[in-house]
């Protein structure tokens, strides 16, 4: 049936066919004519963030949380372009995003009008795919088209720009429009023979890995890898986009690899024969130096990206498809040839050294709270059934370190970017999307002052997360590479909030927020059951740690992974190994 | 590094060639020549583009192209197995002494002249590089006062055509 309407109707129309629910933005000038039926609708929740970065972040976290596409609006111009770094996270870490944008008029494109900017332009390398819209017509197809390209194949941003006249113009609105999209065709069913090569080369190898990345989760694939792993007994990493995908507590678990890996996990790659690579991407915070990554292994490389296989790591069995597919297929492969490999030795070695370099961390004799201390209690009272919502730095790295997974997409974070200021506005989407479960963010001084203006959102709009806020008063992780490769040099590194300025506690307060401060480790397990008590609005921790705590262990940017430290200046002995 | 002919496929949309250069150039790659035109379908434009590479960062660009949304086929063209052809327009001083010998010139590399004038003529040739660069080489002594060129366009020899299947594509979302 074919209704009248206007662009903006069709728009709200058809994201509520599209079955969003929440829609985290700002109205401008240009996007005004959407927000007046988004006004009406009472199947879409609109939050109102306090800028637009946030509500990228917010959509980034509720998708991750969720599984189904985040959505954001923004205007035209300054509200666009403050959407350009949460699509450059959502491009890197493939988190399904749509992002609606306002435009000038149709009349008024390349004139250097008021809040003009090429969105579409300025997001084409950052973005899955995007749209400019002018014509109303185009609308309801767009956006149905946005949510395919974003949640399907390898997931990603999309960014549909539409002009103020076509939001405003009569139009013609039915339900559901036919997608034109001849050039998009994602493989997600794996090729029979490749899964045979696989299982042959998993069958004969005696020192494999199950290298586990992001697009486990995203595929929904974590009961399979863990049929695939007890099937076969191979061991697993699980990368830092891959944590809680595999349970932390199983034996065969030897933790997450790359430059602050366990000494297990990147020891197991560099010592092995095959590496089996799944939804992963073979970053180079997880190889460290190319050349001399995983020397000794073959590899099978499993993605639903074509383009990431032998990207970075030449794939002797290149296996393009949903990950859920090729596990499937794998598990039937291996049961039908019924061959069983033999990792006596292998298991014997990494055993050894994961009793040998269980991770640790150092106390500090003066009586003040170190930071992973902190991540081992919130780990113990608050369980595996919350999330976690991480920043970038040190904090990040202690959460995936410290911090036990047992539950796939437990732990979010800014992964590929890196960005600062995620956690807030991220945990918020999360905590929208799950609002049964307990979200805790973990950020850092620096990060939590990028982007806490959220803090106002979730305490107006009921969102009652939980910020434990890591404060060593330093932009930490650029302090620790000073201390390590800068002569302790510590250029515009100390940001002083353990002076209090701000006052954590006093700014969760202003924001409507309850604000706890804990310096001691005896207080430690006291305020977190005092912040779990709090259930009805946001609570922010501030943690006041000492600043020359490290993230360890270590693979110095660029180096080789057989140079990883346990703390500075002290390397592992590998054992003999009878190679 | 090899010369490599890819004939690219895109649909017929605005914005499509800022996104497939675009992309070159931000994964690291010049573009050596391109040409991009109509084709016999009206929905689809066809690109051909000239990269020199290597072989393997070649699968990774023409992988990443794929991904585009707005491509729907890559071939690469076998300079054996298909005809390459360049069009350049050039201008050489040419007076009452030495035009004879530039119109014997035009005649030896079936070049045409295009434009006559008192001192200067202005040829039209087409060809691969290699012919146009041993033409523009003749022509030097005489002076060339402006030269212009197409990039490359090429098509796959026999009767077997690129276009057939993604227009199948085409007609099933339409």
């Amino acid at each position: 049936m074919t209704e009248r309407m206007t662009g903006a109707q069709a728009l709200v129309r058809a994201l509520e066919h599209v079955g969003v629910d929440t829609v985290f933005g700002i109205p401008g000038g240009a996007i005004l004519p959407a927000y007046d039926p988004l006004y009406d609708s009472t199947k879409v929740r609109h939050v109102l963030v306090r800028h637009e970065q946030g509500a990228g972040h917010a959509a980034e976290g509720y998708a991750q949380a969720t599984g189904r596409v985040g959505v954001c609006m923004a205007t035209s111009g300054p509200g666009a372009t403050n959407l350009v770094t949460p699509l450059a996270d959502a491009y890197m870490d493939s988190v399904p995003i749509v992002a609606i944008t306002g435009q000038v008029a149709s009349a008024s494109i390349g004139t250097d009008a008021f809040q003009e900017a090429d969105i579409s332009g300025i997001t084409m390398p950052i973005t899955k795919h995007n749209f400019l819209v002018t014509d109303p017509l185009d609308i309801p197809r767009t956006i149905m088209e946005a949510f395919h390209i974003a949640s399907t194949g390898r997931p990603g941003p999309v960014l549909v720009d539409i002009s103020k006249d076509a939001l405003q113009a009569d139009t013609t609105f039915s339900w559901p429009p036919v997608m034109q999209l001849p050039g998009y065709r994602p493989v997600t069913r794996p090729h029979s023979k490749q899964i045979r090569e696989a299982a042959k080369l998993i069958a004969e190898s005696r020192r494999p890995v199950l290298y586990v990345g992001g697009g486990v989760h995203k595929a929904g694939a974590s009961d399979d890898l863990l049929r695939l792993a007890e099937l076969t007994g191979i061991p697993v990493v699980t990368t830092l986009m891959a944590r809680g995908t595999f349970p932390d507590s199983h034996r065969q678990h030897l933790g997450m690899p790359g430059m602050h890996g366990s000494v297990a996990a990147v020891g197991a790659l560099q010592k092995a024969d095959l590496l089996i690579g799944l939804g992963v991407r073979f970053d180079d915070r997880v190889t460290g130096q190319l050349s001399t990554f995983a020397p000794h292994a073959k590899v099978v490389h499993a993605d639903i990206d074509p383009a990431e296989i032998s990207k970075n790591r030449h794939a002797d069995v290149p296996i393009v498809g949903d990950c859920k597919d090729v596990l499937g297929d794998l598990i039937t492969a291996l049961e039908n040839s019924g061959r069983q490999g033999d990792y006596t030795a292998w298991w014997a070695l990494l055993d050894g050294i994961k009793e040998t370099y269980p991770l640790g961390y150092d106390e500090f004799e003066d009586g003040s709270l170190a930071p992973q201390y902190v991540m081992e209690r919130l780990s113990a009272l608050v369980g595996p059934d919350a999330y976690y919502v991480a920043g970038v730095g040190q904090h990040q790295m202690w959460a995936a370190q410290f911090v036990q997974y047992e539950n796939p997409g437990t732990f979010i974070n800014s992964g590929g970017l890196g960005t600062m200021g995620f956690a807030v506005p991220a945990a918020m989407g999360a905590k929208m999307g799950r609002p049964e479960s307990t979200v805790w963010a973990i950020d850092g001084d620096g990060c939590f002052q990028m982007t806490n203006q959220e803090l106002a959102t979730c305490a107006l709009e009921g969102v009652p997360i939980k910020v434990a806020v890591i404060n060593n008063g330093n932009l930490g992780m650029v302090r620790q590479w000073q201390t390590l490769f800068y002569d302790q040099r510590y250029s515009n590194t100390d940001l002083q909030t353990t002076r209090r300025i701000p006052d954590f506690v006093k700014l969760a307060e202003a924001y409507g927020c309850v604000g706890l401060r804990c310096e001691r480790p005896e207080d430690v397990d006291a305020t977190i059951r005092k912040a779990m008590e709090i259930t009805d609005v946001p609570v922010v921790v501030d943690f006041v740690v000492h600043q020359d705590a490290m993230v360890w262990p270590m693979v110095a940017a660029g180096t080789s992974n057989d140079d990883i430290k346990i703390a500075r200046d002290m390397a592992p002995t590998w054992e003999s190994d009878d190679e | 590094m090899s010369r490599h002919t890819l004939s690219v496929l895109v649909e017929n949309k605005p914005g499509v060639l800022a996104r497939v250069s675009a992309l070159f150039s931000r994964r690291g790659f010049n573009i050596d020549s391109l040409a991009v035109g109509q084709t016999e379908h009206d929905d689809i434009s066809r690109m051909t583009i000239v990269v020199s590479v290597e072989e393997l960062p070649l699968e990774q660009v023409t992988k990443q192209l794929n991904k585009l949304v707005n491509v729907l086929k890559i071939v690469e063209l076998d300079p054996s197995q298909s005809v390459q052809r360049e069009l350049m327009l050039i201008k050489v001083k040419a007076d009452a002494d030495s035009r004879s010998h530039v119109l014997e010139l035009v005649q030896l590399f079936r070049a045409r002249c295009v434009d006559v004038a008192a001192d200067a003529v202005t040829i039209e040739v087409t060809g691969t590089p290699d012919k146009l660069e041993a033409f523009v080489k003749v022509l030097e002594p005489f002076g060339i006062k402006e030269l212009v060129q197409s990039g490359m366009v090429a098509i796959g020899r026999g009767a077997r055509s690129i276009t057939d299947r993604s227009l199948r594509a085409l007609d099933r979302t339409a």
